[in-house]
């Protein structure tokens, strides 16, 4: 048994190391350890509520929004407010803005240079795929860049700034758009729609979002000149279907609010058994176990706390892990779909194996992809439907009282997946903060029963060449969760 | 120019921030004035131990480091150990590698308030013990210390904001690549002069409603946002309203005070946030260079004066008074 310690792992948002233990040229089991320590949440005890609202977006510079949006809901509930449909749609719109960048910045920035890796030189497909997607020099960071920045300006627009706004409030938003202001959105999306069609997918995005099986994708695909259907040549090369398998069970808090139901609903899908759950959010705890963290029972977020303690032995990270009914899920994109009961995400999760009755294999590096693909097909429409939804001169934020004595839990989906803040106010002052983030599922360490998070179960089994000394297949298989390390300790 | 970036205790909002310049295409605008990546934590291939060799050979000097930005505050605790943020992979705290780095680069550049002087990182109790590299708050010191020079003679050039604003950040370096930034380019808390000589006051397009003291009461609304609603643009340094982020917007623009995040300790205000502490219902905060007395006499003045129009809008979400349409050729 050899031991491979891969730090600092690059292209992820913040802080990560991946142990492995390898034997027999096969990982034989991996520790994922995020380095860093900030304190957020007691940073938070004793200020005043609405001061989350400054604080928690610089928990994170990539997932900025979601934190704002689930300590605005956290704080709603703790007031008891109800933002009026403009405050609902803007800031969707702010939303679903920085999970679209985020999607492209992971499949661009984060994820694709690794196929430009001279481990790959061989392959027919590598002289194009270098000169697209070399790190820092590849041509598509130069086009992408250019058009994030123009639809960065939907931030500008409705947001003030990006990252770390204040813009969103307990009841609602602070910018209350004009008729001027509608035009323009409407221009920006259009304008990014554009560039999506003709660059990342060579396809009307209506056409995407309606593939249903891994066959249509695949006939889709199939000598298409745009980035995305590039990838999926790549991945059928590679098998990538068949790698990075984590756990069965997914889960979703639910995003995009409409006046009825949400875009994507929450809930909890059991691969296993093709069957789909209502969420329970009684059923999460964070095990502290091996985290840098006092404390030995399991902890309901509403009730947890955040100690610092460096010496604790079987400890390997600062990250919780978070269980749902004590086990093991997954979020993201790929959760969020499945949840949805999207249909090529549940095609491209089946084990393909005869005998499997076209049961659910878990989690792979291709499925997770393209469901941030299907995603970003699906929400620019959405988005111009809401921009149109608009309406100058009502109003964009309801008012209430700082509370005094209150508890309020924010849920909501950040680009990587589910995001909970657990507040709890007492004279006039935060008492409690708890946060689980995406991350924090997906990179959890394992708990007290000794099960590993879905990413330590992910590496299990992937082989390890000799002559590589940072085997390129864990990255895809790292990256493919587009993990943020610093939302993940907070 | 070699350059060579690190992340520390922050959030990375900087690094993302710097990806929305509004350049035709960044990595080749840097090379043109001479700037090449040696290494990013976002950009770069490396990766594992291809990064380490990277750092490595920046830490001993084998290869040159003419720039090195670091991003995030650094995390001197627990007890002086910088245990709090390991380098992933080498199991040394940040805190160390940080102190290498700086001692063989040519230039440093600290990118964002909390590496410039602790930030958000260092809010509340500080329990990480968080500063920037030669401040703390707004004390000398920080990791570097007061005296600590660059090789080339230039203290820590602090590209400060909470995110840093794109332009401030790539008009820095370029400002450095063209030989356009020496000491005297710097203000006192090191900042570049050319966004720090400003105030975000300065363009914002609210002024009518702060000319006539016309002020919100509650988020949304269009008043200015000084007197009740915590709003600190008219004495923090920065361009924010003349640059413009993403394109088109503003703290203020967006609806929601400044909160000072290019000064130190804008972390700790010592009120809430979006409320303007005041003594005698006057703000305690005055315009920079304001004397009290004829703020108050000029406040009290132009309150009596305000036009309809701003009364009414100032205290809406959008335009309910139009601007009076004249009957004659305007003179």
């Amino acid at each position: 048994m050899s031991k491979l310690v891969l730090g600092p792992f690059n292209r992820v948002e913040g802080d990560l190391e991946v142990s492995l233990e390898v034997s027999d040229g096969a990982v034989h089991s991996a520790r994922v350890n995020a380095p860093l320590y900030r304190g957020f949440e007691p940073m938070l005890l004793g200020k005043a509520p609405l001061d989350a609202l400054a604080i928690v977006p610089r928990i994170c510079g990539i997932c900025s929004v979601a934190q704002s949006a689930a300590a605005a809901s956290a704080l709603a509930e703790a007031m008891g407010l109800t933002s009026p449909p403009n405050g609902r749609l803007a800031r969707n719109l702010i939303q679903a803005g920085e999970n679209l960048a985020d999607h492209l910045t992971h499949f661009y920035l984060f994820f694709m240079p690794d196929f430009a890796r001279a481990a790959y030189a061989a392959k027919p497909w590598f002289a194009e795929t270098e000169g697209r997607f070399k790190a820092q020099t590849g041509r598509a960071t130069a086009e992408m860049l250019p058009a994030r920045a123009g639809f960065m300006r939907l931030q500008g627009y409705l947001a003030g700034k990006w990252p770390h706004t204040m813009a969103l409030q307990p009841g609602g938003t602070t910018r209350a758009v004009l008729a001027a202001e509608k035009i323009r959105l409407y221009a920006v999306l259009r304008e990014f729609r554009a560039w999506l069609e003709s660059t990342l997918f060579g396809d009307a995005l209506e056409t995407v979002a309606v593939l249903d099986s891994a066959d249509a994708l695949r006939a889709w695909a199939a000598g298409r000149q745009a980035d995305f259907p590039r990838f999926l040549a790549l991945a059928d090369d590679l098998g990538l279907q068949q790698v990075g398998r984590a756990g069965n069970l997914f889960l979703s808090v639910g995003a995009y609010p409409g006046s009825v139901g949400s875009l994507f609903p929450a809930g909890v899908w059991d691969g296993a058994k093709g069957r789909r759950a209502e969420l329970d959010t009684a059923r999460i705890v964070e095990d502290l176990s091996h985290a840098w963290l006092a404390g030995d029972a399991p902890q309901a977020p509403a009730q947890g706390q955040t100690r610092p303690l460096l010496e604790k032995e079987d400890a390997y990270t600062w990250c919780k892990a978070p269980r749902y009914g004590g086990q093991v899920a997954e979020v993201g994109a790929l959760a969020r779909q499945l949840v949805a009961g999207q249909p090529l995400a549940q095609d491209l999760v089946r084990d393909q194996s005869p005998k499997s009755g076209g049961k659910s294999a878990g989690g792979n590096v291709t499925a997770r992809i393209v469901a941030r693909m299907l995603e970003i097909a699906a929400l620019i429409p959405a988005m111009e439907n809401w921009v149109q939804q608009l309406a100058p001169g009502e109003p964009f934020c309801a008012h209430g009282e700082r509370p005094d004595a209150a508890v309020g839990v924010g849920l909501t989906e950040a680009a990587r997946g589910s995001l909970g803040h657990w507040l709890t106010v007492k004279n006039g002052a935060i008492a409690g903060y708890q946060i689980i983030a995406p991350t924090t599922w997906n990179f959890s360490p394992r708990d007290a029963a000794g099960t590993p998070g879905p990413l330590e179960q992910a590496l299990v089994g992937l082989p390890i060449p000799k002559d590589e000394a940072a085997p390129v297949l864990v990255q895809h298989v790292v990256r493919s969760f587009d993990p943020c390390m610093v939302c993940t300790v907070h | 120019m070699n350059l060579l970036w690190l992340q520390a205790g922050g959030c990375g909002g900087c690094t993302l921030s710097l990806l929305g310049a509004d350049a035709r295409d960044l990595l080749r605008q840097l090379e043109d004035v001479g700037i090449r990546v040696l290494f990013h934590p976002a950009l770069s291939e490396a990766s594992g131990p291809e990064a380490l060799a990277i750092l490595e050979d920046a830490a001993s000097g084998k290869v040159p480091v003419d720039i090195l930005c670091v991003e995030g505050a650094v995390l001197r605790g627990p007890n002086g150990s910088g245990r709090f943020h390991i380098l992933a992979g080498t199991g040394i705290p940040m805190l160390d590698w940080v102190q290498r780095l700086a001692g063989q680069a040519r230039h440093v550049f600290a990118i964002g308030s909390c590496t410039a002087f602790g930030g958000v990182p260092a809010a509340g109790e500080n329990s990480t013990d968080a500063c920037g590299l030669q401040f703390e708050g707004d004390e000398k010191g920080g990791v570097l210390g007061v005296d600590w020079r660059s090789a080339a003679g230039l203290p820590v050039v602090n590209v400060a904001g909470c995110p840093t604003h794109p332009g401030w950040v790539v008009d820095s370096l370029m400002a450095l690549a063209l030989g356009q930034l020496g000491n005297n380019d710097l203000d006192a808390l090191q900042r570049p002069r050319f966004y720090s000589d400003q105030l975000v006051h300065h363009g914002c397009p609210r002024n009518e409603f702060y000319e006539f003291k016309a002020s919100a009461h509650k988020p949304s609304e269009l008043g200015c946002l000084m007197e009740n609603l915590g709003c600190k643009g008219t004495q923090a340094h920065a361009d924010c309203n003349t640059r413009v982020w993403n394109g088109v917007g503003s703290c203020l623009r967006g609806g929601y005070p400044c909160i000072s995040c290019t000064e130190p300790g804008f972390e700790e205000p010592g009120h809430p946030f979006m409320e303007t502490p005041k003594v005698a219902g006057i703000p305690i905060g005055l315009p920079s260079d304001m004397p009290k007395a004829w703020f108050v006499a000029l406040a009290a003045l132009s309150k009596s004066a305000t036009p309809k129009r701003v009364r009414e809008n100032a205290a809406a979400d959008h335009p309910v008074v139009m601007p009076a349409i004249r009957k004659t050729g305007l003179k």
